[in-house]
């Protein structure tokens, strides 16, 4: 008995790499749950698939390209006192393009479970999606809800083993669990940091200077959202990649909570204290 | 950009490492652990690729936990130091490899305390003091010139406190906190300065 499970937690570690990559035709026996437990993906059949896409795929925007990733963010989530704020923008740039101003970059794991999203929006919603499968099986296997620390780090391993294969995604995972409200940054080099406040994306760095500004750990809710708010707004109107509406979410203790979608347009009049048009 | 030093004294090892997580030009965290304890006598900080460095580490930890329980003895400070060598020279020849410096701080029942210095190319050498990084530049020379061997607790906090001083003199990067850990007969604990 003991012996099972010394032999499969003592794989040598080279060969966690890949491990989902390369299974294509590796079919489970026995656990039923495993053969959904496993993905397999076809890579282009070179020496190095990352290398092979990375000629199709405009990273940077600045060249015409097959591949095309929207981005350009700003998205924000922050703990305290009385759950987390999670606050977004909703724009997407294709190079110097809008490609949307409706996007959902607050990304609705399961009832108690968010995801924001920031860079590749593919992947972000593609590996969301899939965490939210797995923390449903574990819910099945094991009676009882995934902890926000377990399921970040199901994300941050999956996106890991796919590391320097050109995925992008920075995304925070917030929740609420047996411990609390809780906070993690996941992104694509396989980071994964417990936090009080992070802000990801284009327009992060002028986010950070308000939110950090008008942060208090014992704010109360009504100030909390408001300062989410006007993160957004503020980092909307100096980056030009980041517009359209504030989505503003929060975690209560018994699960996420939509809160208000607002034009940047109304938000604008009504800080800069315009008359002529009435505040949303 | 990350700091990571270590030194022995007369019956203890030390580690010190920043706290800072940064990305680009954003500082995403300042109060993050970059150690892990081995077993209750051996310490393992790392510094490098982000992602690489606390998915090896911890594959590491776990890996030197599960000896001790499977073999009811724990491993010697030197033995995990080149066990944690080999998986990374065998990680270095493979497909991936991880980019990951590390300093192992340990404490032996037998032979005293110990320091090994490992670099991202899998070379491990004990060393009586070490430094990663940007840091190794300013704190290398400070260790040379007031390092002496069989140092008490308290002259070893005046070394790195000279250390930390300089880094926060004349490096570029801003580096507020440091954890600083000491390894002895009775385990592993955090000290302040």
């Amino acid at each position: 008995m003991l012996s099972d499970i010394v032999a499969q937690y003592t794989q040598d570690s080279t060969s966690y790499h890949g491990d989902l990559a390369f299974s294509s035709s590796n079919a489970w026996q026995g656990d039923v749950a495993k053969q959904f437990g496993q993905l397999s993906f076809d890579l282009p059949n070179t020496g190095n698939p990352a290398e092979f896409l990375h000629q199709y795929t405009d990273v940077k925007s600045d060249h015409d390209a097959l591949i095309k990733l929207a981005h350009g963010t700003t998205t924000l989530a922050f703990k305290y006192a009385d759950g987390v704020v999670i606050a977004t923008d909703s724009r997407a740039t294709q190079g110097s393009v809008i490609a949307s101003q409706s996007v959902k970059k607050i990304i609705e794991i399961n009832p108690y479970l968010l995801g924001t999203m920031a860079g590749g929006a593919a992947d972000c919603a593609f590996w969301e999606r899939e965490l939210g499968r797995r923390c449903r099986l574990y819910e099945l296997r094991n009676k009882e809800r995934i902890s926000v620390a377990a399921a970040s780090k199901l994300l941050g391993n999956m996106v890991y083993s796919y590391k320097g294969m050109g995925l992008s995604m920075g995304t925070m995972v917030s929740g609420w669990d047996k411990t609390g409200p809780n906070l993690y940054y996941v992104d694509n080099d396989g980071t994964r940091l417990k936090g009080n406040l992070f802000s990801v994306g284009s327009g992060s760095p002028f986010a950070y200077g308000v939110l950090d500004r008008g942060y208090d750990h014992e704010l109360q809710k009504e100030d909390a959202l408001e300062l989410g708010k006007r993160s957004i707004y503020h980092a909307t109107h100096r980056d030009a990649f980041s517009g359209g509406y504030v989505r503003l979410f929060h975690m209560n203790e018994d699960g996420w909570e939509f809160i208000s979608l607002t034009d940047m347009d109304d938000l604008h009049w009504k800080y800069t204290g315009d008359a002529a048009v009435t505040a949303s | 950009m990350e700091c990571l030093l270590g030194l022995v004294g007369k019956d203890f090892a030390i580690t010190v490492t920043d706290t800072s997580v940064i990305r680009s030009i954003t500082v995403l965290k300042h109060n993050e652990n970059k150690s892990r304890e081995l077993n209750p006598h051996t310490l393992l900080a790392f510094c490098g690729e982000p992602g690489d460095t606390i998915n090896f580490a911890e594959f590491i930890q776990k890996n030197i936990k599960l000896y001790g329980i499977r073999n009811n003895v724990e491993l010697s400070p030197h033995a995990a130091a080149n066990f944690t060598r080999r998986e990374l020279a065998q990680a270095l020849r493979s497909r991936s490899s991880y980019q990951t410096n590390m300093l192992v701080a340990g404490y032996d029942a037998q032979k005293g305390p110990s320091l090994f210095w490992i670099d991202y190319l899998a070379a491990l050498v004990e060393v009586p003091f070490a430094a990663h990084g940007y840091c190794a530049y300013y704190c290398l020379s400070i260790m040379d010139r007031y390092y002496r061997k069989d140092m008490d607790l308290e002259e070893a906090k005046d070394v790195i406190r000279k250390c930390i001083d300089e880094l926060q003199h004349r490096f570029i990067i801003n580096l507020p906190r440091f954890v600083i850990q000491v390894v002895d007969k009775d385990g592993i604990r955090e000290i302040q300065l």
